[in-house]
């Protein structure tokens, strides 16, 4: 039910009109009017709302970008500096520790040991520590392992602690199979002599502080070497020493993010940073999904809220524009119903002219064979030979009988072309009917169709136009003829209805009307005569015809048993018809 | 008491007065208008039966001009044509309008109905 009132609402009526004869009645497209309206009214109201709301998404995306890039920036700074500072804290104890101690107190094992305690107790992480001469033997060593007298004269660490005076490690696995890492600090030469202080970092320290610094959550922060080895597990790209699968990004002395695609293709948000005198970059990877997910999630709301106000739009300017089109469509349907009505009645009115000019052209012939068959006949009965001739007479008669049906005839064609001015005068039902029904009377006979017509004489006489009833009736009778088939029948009666109006039902035992059609009958162009020439004007004059008069006509009809036309009309005229109110008798 | 009968349909106006006379109602008939003038003024025609068209001038100017010089003259006229504007002329200007082809028997009593008044 309101499925299909909200489609009466954006249906145009233009659509609902389907020409069985494929003549286009339509003054203007429709469909082109409709379609540019609408097209035009949807540009107009969405292209600005998607324009603005195109802009927004952008703005807001590049805006929480722009917000996201300085927040990973900060966080790869305090963590580069926190790290420095871990490292370099650690890096000052053993310089402190050499410039402080001296090499006798460094190189006993109790001295060593002791020296150990205290670091783990102040600073935490160190797990050993060792001394080695400038030969690179490990001279005296604290720890877990028994590495006294190791030598590591070739080791590269050893070589770079020796030309650059301290230095830390990679992370690795060494004897232990552990991840650790070292550091280690060379002493001031004294005479060529020097020793170095070297001391095992526990990794656990070292990792404790890169996810402390992962303040930011759904995000991977993690420490490589510069070859991409893992220093510190990372929770998207693999354990310590494995290879990260992403851009080492290129030196550079300040912290620094850039913009990458991880292994499975999805773009990420990378923050890094050298951390000064080791072998070590920071990296935060934020992948850009997560990041955005807020935007996204406002964005789908946004879009959601968007689509919704566009079905709304698109709804009601559909509405508009077949509300408009469908008020230009019933003007023009109108114009075109009154211009046809009046081509209808032009046409009538010429075919009437030219009824009434052969009337009158037969008329005097027939006259003329009319006054000398009776003169012919005259002749005859004062002759006694002839005045018995029966057969003669009756030729005789049989010619003025011709004459007098002939005369009828065009009688009846001049006084039907006399109808098409209106003016309301008496009018006797029976005789109009009868006057129309002389026209059909000859089909009948040839199709067997019996006409019966029972008007009582006491109908009162009516005031109305005699040519508009004279043309109702003609068409009703026209469409009862052309409904039955051979051996049919049509019945014709009329009764007064309390004293006010008079009804004329015109019956046939036709083929009926659906009850579907019987809506529309009355509808300008409705046929289904259409092959047949049919131009579904009729029943809508006569329908014009009988609002004019103040009357009204309905329909009942059963299919395959018959059809009842009722005209009802008024038994006195009031009102004006076409500016001429005359009553004559 | 004479008719005077004119049309310019001659085989029509003939047999018509022939007719008339047998039934014993003297006519005598024309086909031009001039003619009728002419024979209008004399005293035995009492009554003129003319059709409504004919050529040069129409049965209601004739009427006209025969009035002028008969003022007492009856009329009847006859047509084939049957338009509004002539029966309301027609009927206007003369007792009876009678549409062709009409019978001789309702011709003659429009003539008696005109007798008798």
């Amino acid at each position: 039910m309101i499925a299909k009132s909200l489609l009466a609402l954006i249906r145009p009526k233009f659509l609902l009109v389907r020409r069985t004869d494929g003549s286009d009645q339509f003054l203007f497209n429709y469909r082109k009017v409709w379609l540019i309206s609408f097209i035009l009214l949807t540009v107009v109201c969405t292209v600005p709302v998607t324009f603005f709301l195109i802009v927004n998404s952008r703005l807001s995306h590049e805006a929480i970008q722009n917000e996201n890039h300085l927040r990973t920036l900060r966080l790869t700074s305090n963590s580069r500096r926190t790290i420095t500072y871990f490292l370099e804290e650690r890096m000052d104890a053993l310089k402190y520790i050499i410039q402080e101690e001296d090499f006798f107190n460094l190189s006993s094992d109790t001295g060593l040991s002791y020296i150990l305690g205290n670091l783990k107790m102040g600073f935490g992480g160190f797990v050993d520590l060792g001394l080695i001469d400038n030969t690179g033997i490990q001279t005296s060593y604290t720890g877990p392992f028994n590495l006294q007298g190791k030598n590591y004269s070739r080791h590269e660490w050893f070589i770079n602690c020796v030309e650059r005076g301290s230095y830390i490690s990679e992370v690795f696995l060494g004897y232990r199979q552990i991840p650790h890492l070292i550091i280690a600090a060379k002493s001031p030469v004294i005479n060529g002599e020097f020793y170095i202080l070297r001391a095992t970092l526990d990794i656990k320290k070292f990792i404790s502080i890169i996810t402390s610094t992962e303040m930011v959550r759904k995000s991977d922060a993690f420490i490589c070497n510069r070859e991409g080895l893992l220093q510190t597990p990372s929770r998207y790209y693999g354990e310590i020493l494995d290879k990260i699968d992403l851009p080492i990004p290129p030196f550079s002395s300040s912290s620094q993010v850039f913009q990458a695609r991880d292994p499975d293709g999805d773009p990420v948000l990378i923050g890094y940073a050298y951390i000064e005198n080791s072998p070590y970059i920071f990296m935060v990877v934020k992948k850009n999904r997560e990041i955005m997910k807020g935007w996204y999630s406002l964005q789908k709301e946004m879009i959601w809220f968007f689509s919704i106000s566009i079905v709304i739009v698109l709804f009601v300017i559909l509405c508009i524009s077949t509300f408009m089109v469908n008020k230009i469509y019933d003007a023009d349907q109108s114009r075109l119903k009154a211009m046809e009505r009046l081509e209808g009645s032009s046409r009538l009115i010429s075919i009437g002219r030219l009824a009434a000019g052969v009337a009158h052209e037969i008329n005097n012939p027939l006259s003329v064979i009319n006054e000398n068959a009776g003169l012919i006949k005259d002749m005859f009965m004062l002759k006694k030979e002839y005045q018995e001739d029966e057969r003669l007479l009756e030729l005789i008669d049989d010619v003025t009988e011709s004459v007098t049906r002939c005369g009828e005839i065009t009688k009846q064609l001049l006084g039907f072309a006399r109808q098409f001015r209106p003016s309301i005068q008496a009018v006797n039902l029976k005789n109009t009917i009868n006057a129309t029904l002389s026209f059909f009377r000859k089909e009948a006979q040839y199709r067997n169709i019996s006409i019966t017509v029972d008007i009582p004489e006491d109908l009162p006489i009516i005031h109305s136009d005699y040519g508009s009833l004279q043309q109702v009736f003609f068409n009703l009778i026209n469409n009862a003829f052309q409904a039955v088939s051979k051996d049919g029948a049509i019945e014709i009666t009329a009764s007064a209805r309390k004293q006010k109006t008079v009804a004329v039902n015109i019956s046939d035992t036709g083929c009926g009307i659906s009850a579907e059609d019987q809506k529309k009958i009355f509808e300008p162009f409705f046929t289904t005569k259409s092959t047949e020439g049919g131009t579904g004007l009729g029943l809508s004059i006569i329908y014009g015809i009988l609002q004019k008069l103040n009357g009204d006509i309905s329909v009942r009809s059963k299919r395959g048993k018959g059809t009842t036309f009722t005209v009802i009309l008024p038994i006195q005229f009031e009102g004006d018809i076409d500016g001429e109110n005359t009553t004559c008798g | 008491m004479k008719i005077l009968l004119v049309d310019d349909e001659k085989k029509f106006v003939s047999s018509l007065a022939e007719r008339l006379t047998m039934r014993g109602i003297a006519a005598d008939w024309t086909t031009t208008c001039e003619e009728a003038l002419e024979k209008a003024p004399r005293p035995e025609y009492d009554i003129a039966i003319l059709d409504v068209k004919m050529p040069h001038m129409s049965g209601i100017e004739l009427k006209k001009e025969i009035e002028a010089k008969r003022p007492d003259m009856q009329f009847i006229f006859v047509t084939g044509h049957g338009s509004e504007e002539s029966y309301k002329a027609g009927t206007r200007e003369a007792a009876s309008y009678i549409i062709k082809p009409f019978k001789i028997d309702l011709l003659i009593e429009k003539i008696n109905e005109l007798r008798e008044k």
